[in-house]
């Protein structure tokens, strides 16, 4: 404790309190609680039951009346602990529960009914996670489809994303031609139309060339990113011509050149367009939400979308197949933090 | 055999012209150093003749055979960058292989041919390592290895011991010459450093602002330079240069009088009295003691460097000159000393810069 | 950066074995790129690579912007260009029609100003905090602290999620037996219908927004508060200035290109706000959240009879808008590095 305590006070030089130091620890640990917080409260909610769920006010971790095995009775029966009248207290299971009254019976000798007054008796909870929230929508809803149809359009417009840019980057940034500035200008003008803003036409060109409804057409328009362009090239440019040069000298063909030498020094730049483009494409939402249209090619943003929209909400599902969709960006950045940030911040990117 | 010939060759950048008409004739398994300061487009030829670069116009001609249009694989040249260019991500054996496996070379015909240049180099126990864990003088190495696997008929190296440090360049130095000997190669070096140009070449070719300023072997260009500037890049320390005007004398035995009031007599032809001439020597070729033509000078640094004392003077009309004395001497700065210039080795230039024919400078032995 | 320092991927067994069949398929290219080679030169190769990405580029990218343009002339329920009728600026006029144009019950087309109004306070009000908020955490991120890797962690992770978990994360914060609720009633207030209430749901909205991309601009700004030199600190120290006097006549000045850059991309952003909020809200109560995007989008794709044309007018003004704001960011970000390079 009193390590913690001189680790937060401790401050530059030994200098003491100013004002502006409790200023910004409250706002750390208000970050901490506000930005943390709720991703935890996600994580703790994912595994209560649903019974657990609808209580309100809620309790922090996921409790759940114990269940006990009785001899006679084919399910499992609550187990309360009961404030008998001579005021000793006993655990009984509950039988079954008639208006205020609960019938219920002592484990060991279930045959005999006892009598028991609502108020005089406490459940007994104990921790359990509700690992069904899991596996039930994986079982018995689409979400493996969904998870599957995800990991394909991420992986594949990822793959392509990174041959398609990587080869355009090369060319405007290793060869002097004709056009290279308008091609410039152009992949730099486009920076500015968004997805969001082309949607209609899109639409159309997706439906002309059958691509409605297909994971295609989720894939092919984001592939060739003017942002990825961008990327590679400016690392492109760092690399030296002379290696090039030698590797001309050395009989290498063009594409050689392209694959052997520059893209293996690239790949630093290519990385972490690598992760950015796998967490674009993970979390994209508006456009698959518009091309896909049957249930069983649904990504799992969409799916997650559907099932969190019906009249009927079933929060428990919803909540552990959030934490699913979430998981693999959080393991990711969890690996790459330091590169992601850095990453960020050089280019300016997300 | 691997002959190299450029004919009135130019390139230029836009409108800025870095080569100008440039000849050269490279003999088979010469070793032929072109030579000159930054910018006077040594490096341009060089990769011109490589095939990086095109000619503006002119024609580079191999074994009688016209290459312009030919891509810079296709010449059979290989070449060592300033920067040695080794592949960064490839270990020094990928970097040796990989010009042998685009022209789909069998392996084991690969494998014969690296160890062999890696014996030959001395780099065996390096062949796994990455460049970067290379020293200077190993990526040296492994960059010439590189351009000797594929046997081309002609090597060229572009500056390629500037980036070492001065005593590994002259160990490096007697490597290349060795190489040479051994590989039985043509071999054209680009290099600013005219001690290397001297050391290594059969034959220099000294350019300037994109000139072939001249060509020849070492001694011819240190002893009959063409031009002021050739007197002045070759040799070192540097010739000194001294102002002077004709006063007269006859044919083959001019009489020059340097600003300052000394008189020299030199065996070139007369000229119209009055007209401007610098006077070119060498300062190994000056003397404190004894000899013709004294000029006394006011002693202003002595280097003393053991087998010779180099002393800078200062005499009326010369700013400044230097001598190279032989020995040691016991001479200190602000001392009065009587210069003594070697007629024999003078070298005359007119006002353009371009060498007074004489009858006869001698021959240094 | 120095050739040395780079490192690759290189050799290794196990990468060699993963690399076998990429090796693969790139000597399968390299014979029609050397064709290529022997028959245009580098003109033709330099074309050859750029090809896979323009094609997809132009067909996905290029002739969508420019058939925008064309849809927004045209009227009728027809999906494809060569059906549709030219109906000129009928679709302009149409979103444009209003007798009063503070009030969106006097248009024609009165979701589509009732997305812009919502949409203009959405990104006056958002940017302004977003902005504010990202600062001052970027101040105290720059503090010298220990772990700080972790705390900036702390602010930046939300980033990544995708707007579906970050809109579902706080919809079961603030459902009726949500957490906040429950917040409440212990502090003995009433609970509240968070996302009922009109101006609640823009709150949160609004907050939602905010909390998911917060860490990003913090870490642009963390990026310019640490380029600025120590010494320049030092020197104030030495001439005794209080605190906040180098924080407005040292730090501030020396951080605006980077706010400049942080204000016009979260301008840029805000304008296009749309999935987390429609996740969370649907656009509603009635449509105290509906935005542009959301507008555009049901007007276009959702609704029961599509209204191509119209959606595609909305998608031109809104394209107008952020071109502007494009374009300022690009002389920005422009100036930065001129200024950057003195």
């Amino acid at each position: 404790m009193s390590g913690i305590a001189t680790f937060l006070t401790r401050r530059r030089g030994g200098a003491s309190w100013h004002f502006t130091d409790v200023l910004a620890w409250i706002w750390l640990v208000a970050g901490l609680l506000l930005m943390f917080g709720p991703v935890i409260w996600l994580g703790l909610s994912s595994f209560k039951t649903r019974a657990a769920l609808s209580e309100f006010p809620p309790t922090l971790l996921p409790y759940e009346t114990a269940m006990v095995h009785v001899e006679g009775f084919d399910e499992p029966l609550p187990l309360y602990r009961v404030m008998m009248e001579d005021g000793e207290e006993h655990l009984l299971v509950q039988v079954r529960r008639i208006g205020t009254v609960a019938q219920m019976a002592d484990p060991e000798a279930p045959e005999e009914i006892i009598r028991v007054p609502l108020t005089a008796r406490q459940p007994v909870r104990e921790i359990k996670l509700a690992t069904e929230n899991y596996s039930t929508p994986f079982k018995r809803y689409n979400f493996l489809r969904y998870f599957y149809n995800s990991v394909f359009v991420t992986v594949v417009a990822t793959i392509i994303t990174l041959i398609f840019n990587s080869m355009a980057a090369f060319a405007l940034s290793k060869y002097q031609f004709k056009g290279r500035t308008a091609v410039l200008a152009i992949i730099l003008a486009t920076l500015m139309v968004p997805l969001s803003v082309i949607i209609i036409p899109l639409f159309s060109v997706i439906n002309g060339l059958n691509l409605f409804n297909s994971l295609w057409g989720v894939i092919l328009p984001t592939v060739a990113t003017p942002t990825g362009v961008f990327l590679l090239r400016q690392y492109m440019l760092t690399i030296p011509d002379e290696l090039l040069e030698a590797a001309r000298m050395d009989h290498a063909s063009e594409w050689k050149i392209y694959w052997r030498i520059v893209l293996p020094l690239a790949m630093p730049a290519v990385a972490v367009l690598a992760i950015f483009s796998v967490m674009w494409r993970w979390n994209d939402f508006l456009w698959p939400l518009i091309v896909l249209s049957d249930q069983e090619l649904y990504t799992l943003q969409v799916g997650l979308n559907s099932f969190q929209g019906e009249l009927n909400v079933q929060w428990h599902y919803v909540l552990a197949m959030t934490v699913v969709s979430m998981l693999p960006v959080v393991v990711i950045f969890a690996f790459l933090q330091r590169f992601i940030t850095s990453g960020i911040a050089s280019t300016g990117i997300k | 055999m691997s002959h190299l010939e450029l004919k009135n060759v130019s390139k230029s950048f836009g409108p800025v012209g870095v080569l100008h008409h440039v000849d050269i004739e490279v003999k088979d398994r010469e070793f032929v150093v072109f030579v000159g300061p930054s910018g006077c487009g040594k490096s341009t030829l060089l990769r011109i003749i490589a095939g990086l670069e095109k000619a503006t116009s002119g024609d580079v001609v191999l074994d009688g055979e016209v290459v312009n249009h030919l891509a810079a694989a296709d010449r059979g040249l290989a070449m060592v960058f300033q920067s040695y260019a080794l592949y960064p991500h490839m270990s020094v054996r990928q970097n040796l292989s990989f010009g042998l496996e685009n022209t789909k070379t069998p392996r084991d015909k690969i494998e014969a041919r690296v160890t062999e240049i890696a014996r030959m180099l001395r780099i065996e126990e390096l062949l796994e390592r990455k460049p970067r864990q290379l020293s200077g003088g190993q990526r040296q190495r492994v960059a010439i290895g590189r351009a000797m696997v594929r046997r081309p008929g002609v090597f060229l190296l572009d500056e390629p011991l500037s980036n070492l440090d001065a005593e590994l360049r002259v160990t490096m130095r007697a490597e290349l010459a060795a190489l040479h000997k051994r590989l039985d190669a043509t071999m054209i070096y680009v290099t600013h450093d005219q001690t290397e140009a001297m050391t290594l070449a059969d034959r220099i070719v000294v350019l300037r602002d994109g000139r072939v300023e001249q060509i020849g072997t070492p001694l011819e260009l240190y002893n009959r330079p063409a031009n002021r500037f050739v007197a002045g890049f070759i040799g070192a320390p540097h010739m000194n240069f001294l102002e002077g005007r004709f006063a007269g004398g006859e044919a083959g035995a001019a009489r020059i009088e340097l600003d300052g009031g000394h008189m020299l007599s030199l065996h070139i032809p007369a000229r119209p009295k009055g007209e401007p001439i610098t006077i070119g020597v060498r300062p190994h070729h000056i003397e404190t003691q004894g000899g013709q033509a004294r000029i006394p000078a006011t002693v202003t640094l002595v280097e003393a460097l053991g087998p010779e004392t180099i002393i800078h003077a200062e005499a009326e009309g010369q700013p400044r000159i230097v001598a190279a004395l032989a020995g040691q001497r016991g001479i200190t700065s602000g001392d009065t000393v009587s210069l003594a210039l070697d007629e024999r080795f003078l070298h005359a230039f007119d006002a353009d810069g371009r060498r007074v024919a004489e009858g006869e400078v001698a021959e240094e032995m | 950066m120095t050739v040395e320092t780079r490192q690759g991927i290189g050799g290794g067994h196990f990468a060699g074995l993963l690399l076998a069949p990429v090796r693969w398929a790139m000597n399968l290219i390299d014979r029609p790129m050397s064709f290529v080679q022997r028959r245009f030169g580098l003109g033709g190769v330099a074309a050859a690579f750029l090809a896979p990405n323009m094609l997809v580029f132009g067909i996905f990218v290029l002739f969508p912007m420019t058939l925008n343009v064309a849809y927004s002339f045209t009227g009728g329920g027809a999906l494809f260009l060569n059906n549709r009728v030219f109906v000129g600026t009928l679709q302009y006029e149409t979103l444009l029609a209003c007798r009063d144009f503070l009030d969106a019950a006097s248009c024609r087309e009165d979701r589509f100003w009732r997305a812009v109004g919502n949409t203009g306070f959405f990104v006056v009000v958002q940017v302004t905090a977003l902005v504010l908020v990202s600062l001052a955490t970027a101040l105290v991120l720059n503090r010298e602290m220990r772990a700080r890797g972790f705390w900036r962690a702390v602010f930046f992770f939300p980033v990544l999620l995708s707007p579906v978990v970050v809109a579902l994360i706080w919809k079961w914060i603030l459902q009726r037996n949500g957490l906040l609720n429950a917040a409440l009633l212990e502090l003995g207030f009433e609970p509240v219908l968070w996302l009922v209430n009109r101006g609640w749901a823009m709150f949160w909205a609004i907050f939602l927004s905010i909390w998911a991309h917060l860490g990003f601009y913090t870490l642009i700004l963390l990026a310019g508060l640490q380029a600025i030199p120590r010494d320049l600190y030092e020197a104030a120290e030495m001439d005794g200035a209080p605190r906040w006097r180098v924080l407005t006549r040292i730090t501030l000045p020396l951080l605006w290109p980077n706010m400049v850059v942080v204000i016009l991309l979260a301008l840029i952003r805000a304008v296009q706000v749309f999935d987390e909020v429609f996740v969370l809200t649907g656009g509603g109560p009635g449509t105290a959240t509906l935005f542009l995007v959301q507008y555009i989008y049901e007007t276009g794709l959702a609704q029961q009879v599509r209204n191509l044309g119209l959606a595609s007018a909305a998608s031109i003004l809104m394209a107008v808008v952020l071109i502007v704001l494009t374009l300022i960011q690009l002389l920005a970000s422009a100036w930065r590095e001129r200024k950057e390079q003195r």
